[in-house]
């Protein structure tokens, strides 16, 4: 991988910037950064898992979303670079997935089916705590992440873990928790919308989350309000069209 | 699904904090006079005052629209004060509810009578001094609210707030399942925790909610009651549905 360019850099710094002081909506801010990391590093796809109160990795974002990748996040609850790099608070850099079967049984064989090669894993770190992790996934190994690349990638991660304490009254450990769980609960809001939205037209989950999103971006709304328009007001059903 | 008995012995690491608080709701005395869903409702909230060092705790069930419906409490004085926020029309249930998410209040004098000027001054003659409110919902389907009030002020540990968390989940799970399952279903439920959180799952609850064409919190109360009916899993019924290989008779309430 050819290490990451300064000037492409700065400009999803100034982004994330830009974002931190708009109207903040976490789930966005999230995909977003999940989006610029995977342009940034040459990714097939990146994600971002968020421990929930009881500890347990719940997906939150990704560059890219559908069946396949959900439930490469959702094993990692079990086992995966993202446990791992969540209990030691360090990175899993460059693991080859077609050595990794006896690491990770589960995890390996499936995100090699998917078509990924390498995984890395960098944990979210919020002054001593680890509250994630952020997992890239490449179709090729060789030619992995150097150290620079890595520390890059370890500041994205670090800035997605300020931008969850987003909300003025930073001190308040209370803010983070509320912010946390209404993320965590928009999360579902939008599977609840990719199934009623693939019921109602004849299709899969994923086709239906590519027309949420895509009206989402034409119609330049969150996410997670054209979900919850979708499974509050039935009539949102036949009103959203594809491109 | 796996025979709810013998928590002790079934239950894996992960689910110990529901059974944990199952026990804790087991050991309070059945409610007297208040049989049904309150009574279990109620039963829940003496457990979650009693686990969180709490001076009381309150549940109003409530319609998508705000509006309140069946409530219970661990003693009246907590009554009054969840009862207090309908009469007032504010306050960190009511907000919870609106926000879709906890209202965290550590300490009630500091800077929140601008927030709730009626509710505040209040709940503070009452003696509360913290209020945390936890929104009882799965993503969009929003069922109410579980207050959980302290006579002292300052934040609840992380162990606390897991514990909170913990009976917010139970007591969703009694809502849906109403009275007869109450006890039961959620005990059976808890060993399927992990399930209870895949996407397959809230995939399923929005085919449901559009097939049947219910709301998103009776298309819930649906596939659990098929679960149950039918003697399967959660997750394996989940994904029956999403790759269409079930579907839920309309009239199978």
């Amino acid at each position: 991988m050819t290490s990451i360019s300064a000037q492409r850099l700065a400009k999803v710094f100034v982004e994330v910037a830009d974002t931190l002081v708009d109207e903040f909506d976490l789930l966005d801010f999230l995909h977003m950064l999940t989006d610029r990391t995977a342009n940034l590093v040459g990714a097939s796809t990146v994600g971002l898992l968020l421990a929930d109160q009881r500890g347990r990795l719940q997906f939150m974002a990704a560059s890219d979303e559908n069946t396949m990748l959900l439930e490469l996040f959702q094993v990692q609850n079990e086992e995966g670079p993202c446990l791992d790099a969540y209990h030691t608070a360090r990175p899993v850099i460059n693991a080859d997935l077609r050595q990794a079967a006896a690491r990770w049984p589960r995890f390996a064989p499936r995100a090699a089916a998917a078509g990924f090669r390498a995984v890395h894993a960098f944990p979210l770190r919020l002054r001593q705590e680890v509250i994630g992790a952020l997992n890239v996934f490449g179709a090729e190994v060789g030619g992995g992440f150097d150290d620079g690349d890595v520390q890059i990638i370890q500041a994205l991660a670090d800035i997605a873990a300020i931008g969850l304490l987003q909300e003025r009254a930073i001190s308040r450990g209370e803010v983070l928790t509320e912010q946390l769980q209404g993320a965590l609960n928009s999360r579902i809001v939008i599977e609840q919308a990719k199934g009623a939205m693939a019921q109602a037209r004849g299709i899969s989950v994923d086709e239906a989350f590519t027309i949420i999103r895509g009206h989402a971006r034409r119609t330049n709304q969150r996410l997670s309000d054209v979900a919850h328009t979708i499974v509050t007001d039935p009539a949102a059903l036949t009103t959203i069209t594809s491109p | 699904m796996a025979p709810p008995g013998g928590w002790g012995t079934s239950v894996s690491d992960t689910d110990e904090p529901i059974a944990g608080a199952m026990e804790h709701v087991a050991h309070q005395p059945a409610g007297g006079a208040v049989d049904g869903l309150v009574g279990v409702l109620q039963r829940l909230c003496t457990a979650a005052a009693g686990a969180l060092s709490a001076s009381g705790a309150g549940v109003s069930v409530m319609a998508e629209g705000g509006a309140r419906g069946i409530a219970a409490a661990s003693d009246p004085a907590s009554a009054r004060i969840e009862e207090l926020q309908f009469i007032v029309g504010e306050g960190p249930c009511i907000d919870a509810f609106a926000l879709r998410r906890p209202v965290l209040v550590p300490d009630l004098t500091d800077g929140v009578t601008h927030r709730w000027p009626a509710y505040a001054p209040a709940a503070h003659d009452e003696g509360v001094r913290a209020v945390f409110a936890f929104p009882l919902q799965v993503g969009a389907a929003r069922l109410g609210v579980l207050d959980v009030f302290r006579a002292r002020a300052g934040p609840l540990s992380g162990a606390e707030l897991r514990l909170a968390f913990t009976f917010t989940d139970l007591a969703v799970r009694t809502i849906l399942d109403g009275q007869d399952l109450a006890v039961e279903g959620a005990a059976a439920g808890g060993l399927d925790e992990a399930i209870e959180h895949s996407a397959e799952l809230f995939q399923a609850q929005g085919m449901v909610m559009v097939q049947l064409g219910v709301s998103l919190a009776e298309a819930l109360v649906r596939i659990r009651a098929h679960t149950y009916a039918q003697n399967r899993r959660l997750g394996d019924v989940a994904r029956d549905i999403v790759a269409r290989r079930l579907r839920l008779d309309p009239d199978d309430s």
